[in-house]
């Protein structure tokens, strides 16, 4: 039996009920749409045609739309690849790592910040897609399926396959253990349904579930391995993400600080984007009941946490290009800070490391307002670290004479915002159609973390 | 009486009650067909007696299943099927496979364990569930007693699940 601290914090204000959770969350389901919810789906939409538009002519003309050059080969994609799959992580962080240490807190976004996990992702996978060129034919260079070239088979020693690897692996793996999540509330929701086509779409959605009890004692075995399988993957995903560049001969990019480095950054950005999210997200739907100050200000202390880890990271990068002697790696680090992308690196330090520690202060980590402009600004912050990693090691490398800067196109802002108008759209879908809180894990801590009336 | 057709419900309303009313109900020697809940309550499958679910092991099996896959694949493919030199290393170097076999041991092992649980739990979309109390996926936890495997009689069985502690005791019959 559960024994229960009286001391334990309130996860759950207002003095819900079991019944009380299962109304409010059905609530956004079965009800109508409100207006907000209806202008937010339309800019999204917009900025996807919008976007759409970049992609369809990237696919028709080719990659030199992009402002891509020889000397800069990479720019804006991998940034916009790299920043999206960091965003991801938090989302796993909080399902599968907080699950593993039982932090009960993580019931109330666990299920909203999968989803955003999944949709981060799908945007991330877009970029190297897209960078193929001929992504139809991507399929042959990316897996290791049979051809009429030999068999000639992709390279088991490349980073770059080993990325293929790690996010179809990291997608698959967390889709699954957000649909295992979502069986039992796609029930609740299929036992209220009143018309017929909603009764069979969530019939269907809940592949039968009846709650026995059985079942649960295989539906909490299957939960706790998912995460113990998906705590390695996560930080595995992000670890190969940054050999992408840490295997490679570029000063600025051979580092062995990476994999940590990289872990902590998406770990970061992904829980400001959680927090920029839930915040709307809350006031929306009204949640405030479920997403308390209590849950921002856990957030905001991870955000502490990693923020100062890769704050280190950045000083320790200069220290190892002056420490190391190399004349290429100590130019690279100058010219990073003081070269013509220093503007993109002062942005970077600004919201990375001096953004957050405003959080120390208890005022303006429990503040609603101050969290999502802090929020925002990491996120900005972070997608800056990226460039800034990418652009100014690759535009002055070891040949002066082939030295360049690289200039954005229209359809490299294009293409970003297809990817923002495809996250927003799934999210805003998601959080109508499918319950945003996990209901069944809520409900299991009404009795021990609920405020009593 | 044939089994799986009648049955009585006690219909609980908390967590603990359940838990001390299902070892109550055990104990007064009527067998639980099945107790149907909201949300998972720890100490349920102890109280039922159900053994431990062997799913671990499925998915420990399903690992080495995907790490045995991984490790062939790479060196057959770089090593025997078509040796390539990359970087003047060896054809088969294990070092580089080992991202791409964690990874394939993390997917098979994930996605063997959950088709499994599907398969064991009978959980498919095309399913229609035998819904006991349709409470039972709001807020009620619902104990199916089922008169064709117990020798008492209805009111018997009412009985003891009223001094268990449930709220409310049904019939529910199913043809």
């Amino acid at each position: 039996m559960q024994v229960t601290s009286p001391l334990r914090e309130t996860l759950v204000t207002g003095g819900k009920t079991v019944h009380d959770i299962t109304e409010d969350i059905c609530r956004q389901v079965e009800g109508k749409p409100s207006k907000s919810w209806m202008m937010g789906l339309a800019l999204s939409l917009g900025g996807l045609t919008i976007g759409g538009y970049a992609v369809f002519t990237l696919l028709w003309e080719g990659i030199g739309v992009w402002g891509l050059n020889k000397t800069v080969g990479w720019a804006w994609d991998i940034t916009n690849f790299v920043w999206w799959v960091g965003i991801g992580h938090a989302g796993t962080l909080i399902s599968a790592i907080l699950l593993l240490f039982r932090q009960k807190w993580r019931m109330s976004i666990n299920r909203a910040a999968e989803a955003m996990t999944i949709f981060a992702v799908l945007c991330a996978l877009m970029f190297p897609s897209l960078h193929m060129g001929r992504m139809w034919v991507g399929f042959y260079w990316a897996l290791p399926l049979p051809n009429t070239f030999g068999s000639l088979w992709v390279n088991f020693n490349s980073p770059l396959l080993w990325d293929v690897f790690a996010i179809s692996t990291y997608f698959t793996v967390s889709l699954v253990f957000w649909y295992i999540g979502l069986i039992p509330d796609f029930a609740t929701i299929r036992d209220r349904a009143t018309n017929k086509i909603s009764k069979a779409i969530y019939g269907a959605l809940s592949f039968g579930w009846d709650g026995a009890a059985k079942t649960w004692m295989r539906y909490e075995s299957v939960s706790l391995i998912l995460a113990g399988l998906a705590t390695p993957l996560v930080l595995s995903v992000h670890t190969i993400v940054s050999m992408d560049f840490a295997t490679s001969v570029i000063p600025g990019w051979h580092t062995t600080i990476f994999p940590p480095y990289f872990v902590a950054g998406a770990i970061f950005s992904g829980f400001a984007m959680v927090l920029t999210l839930m915040l709307v997200t809350r006031k929306l739907f009204k949640l405030e009941d479920y997403i308390t100050i209590y849950h921002i200000e856990l957030m905001n202390i991870v955000i502490i946490i990693t923020g100062s880890i890769v704050g280190v990271a950045y000083i320790t990068e200069f220290f190892i290009a002056w420490y190391s002697g190399v004349p290429y790696e100590q130019y690279a680090f100058i010219n990073r800070a003081f070269g013509p992308y220093d503007w993109a690196y002062y942005t970077m330090m600004t919201c990375n490391v001096i953004a957050p520690q405003l959080f120390w202060f208890k005022k303006i980590r429990t503040s609603i307002v101050s969290t999502m402009i802090i929020s925002i600004i990491v996120n900005i912050g972070m997608w800056f670290e990226r460039f800034v990693i990418i652009v100014t090691s690759l535009h002055r490398d070891y040949i002066p004479s082939s030295w360049a800067m690289f200039y954005p196109t229209r359809y490299d802002v294009g293409v970003y915002l297809f990817s923002f108008g495809f996250f927003f759209t799934a999210f805003l879908l998601f959080s109508k159609f499918f319950p945003v809180l996990n209901m069944a894990e809520l409900k299991s801590i009404v009795k021990s973390s609920s405020e009593k009336k | 009486m044939e089994s799986g057709k009648n049955f009585v419900l006690g219909i609980y309303d908390d967590e603990d009650v359940l838990l001390e009313a299902v070892t109550k109900v055990r104990d007064s020697g009527v067998k639980i067909h099945e107790v149907y809940s909201p949300f998972p309550v720890h100490g349920l499958e102890h109280a039922l007696g159900y053994k431990r679910t062997r799913l671990p092991i499925a998915a420990f099996m399903f690992g080495l299943l995907g790490f045995t896959l991984a490790v062939t694949m790479q060196t057959w493919m770089l090593g025997v099927d078509w040796p390539m030199i990359i970087g003047g290393k060896n054809f088969i170097s294990l070092p580089p496979f080992v991202p791409v076999s964690f990874e394939l041991t993390v997917l098979i092992s994930a996605l063997g364990m959950v088709g499994t649980f599907m398969i064991i739990s009978d959980l498919k979309p095309y399913k229609k569930p035998r819904m006991f109390d349709v409470r039972s996926t709001d807020d009620k936890h619902v104990m199916a007693v089922d008169l064709g495997t117990n020798n008492l009689s209805k009111d018997e069985i009412g009985k003891v699940l009223n001094e268990s502690g449930a709220s409310e005791v049904n019939d529910k019959n199913f043809d």
